[in-house]
């Protein structure tokens, strides 16, 4: 380290920069991100909300956004944020709890299993909501 | 709630032990349930249109389960983004500003839904 005279003898895990991007990176990052997301996401549910109860002419307004190509692009990213933070969340608590899957090769595995779970998911979720 | 650990140990280095991330974990296991119901609910009332979902939102048991959804998912997005702001920005002043704002967000919202979720319960019965 610049400006320090003691050489420190202990082991220091490897920068960023030259770390092998793995799943559980994308799994951690993308859990951050997508609370973040979802943060975001609770305005919008407490939009729809306040125009629920303020009447009919607001709540159209609310329905012409929600229901134009880009309102429905970003439901569908939304419905994948909730998803991929619900199923890497409840990881979370199965890591603390019962202390399942620490394990590179699972964790891994569970990684990958919870991102093809949001879109698969999310699609299906579409899909009904679109038939009935 | 508490660990054995904060009992004999004090409360750390910030003060407050693992009361954060236990709040964490608990509203976290609320949302396991709540969460499932919200996201069918929601699809389903959006589908119904202004008086459709005005009457969803009506019934007494989903005005309920919407009031302890929101105020879960308040309260550990709260959370949540008091850690991204507590790791992330390392300017005293800004991290101070920010996590009031975070604490001013959260309750607005949670203050304009529940209303709102009540005024649509109340004019329903009325």
């Amino acid at each position: 380290m610049a400006g320090s005279s003691k050489t420190d003898t202990r082991p220091l895990s490897p920068h960023l920069q030259n770390w092998s991007w793995h799943a559980t990176m994308y799994g951690s990052i993308f859990h951050r991100l997508t609370g973040i997301g979802l943060y975001g996401g609770a305005f919008l549910i407490a939009a729809w909300l306040i125009a629920l109860a303020t009447g009919p002419e607001a709540y159209a307004f609310v329905e012409m956004i929600a229901f134009s190509l880009p309102g429905q692009l970003l439901l569908f990213a939304w419905s994948m944020a909730v998803l991929y933070h619900f199923a890497n969340g409840l990881r979370h608590l199965i890591w603390d709890g019962p202390m399942i899957g620490f394990s590179p090769k699972v964790a891994s595995i569970w990684s990958m299993f919870n991102f093809a779970f949001a879109i698969l998911c999310a699609a299906i979720i579409w899909s009904l909501a679109s038939i009935f | 709630m508490s660990t054995s650990a904060k009992s004999v140990r004090g409360l750390g280095a910030a003060g407050t032990g693992t009361t954060h991330h236990i709040r964490q974990r608990v509203t976290a296991i609320a949302l396991l349930f709540l969460v499932p119901w919200f996201v069918f609910s929601i699809i389903v009332a959006c589908k119904a249109g202004f008086a459709g979902a005005q009457a969803w939102v009506a019934q007494p048991w989903n005005a309920i389960l919407l009031i302890l959804t929101l105020s879960a998912a308040l309260y550990h997005m709260r959370l949540g983004l008091q850690t991204v702001v507590e790791d992330y920005i390392n300017k005293s002043g800004t991290k101070q500003a920010l996590l009031i704002l975070n604490t001013f967000a959260v309750i607005a919202l949670f203050a304009a839904t529940i209303l709102s979720v009540l005024k649509i319960w109340i004019t329903a019965g009325a």
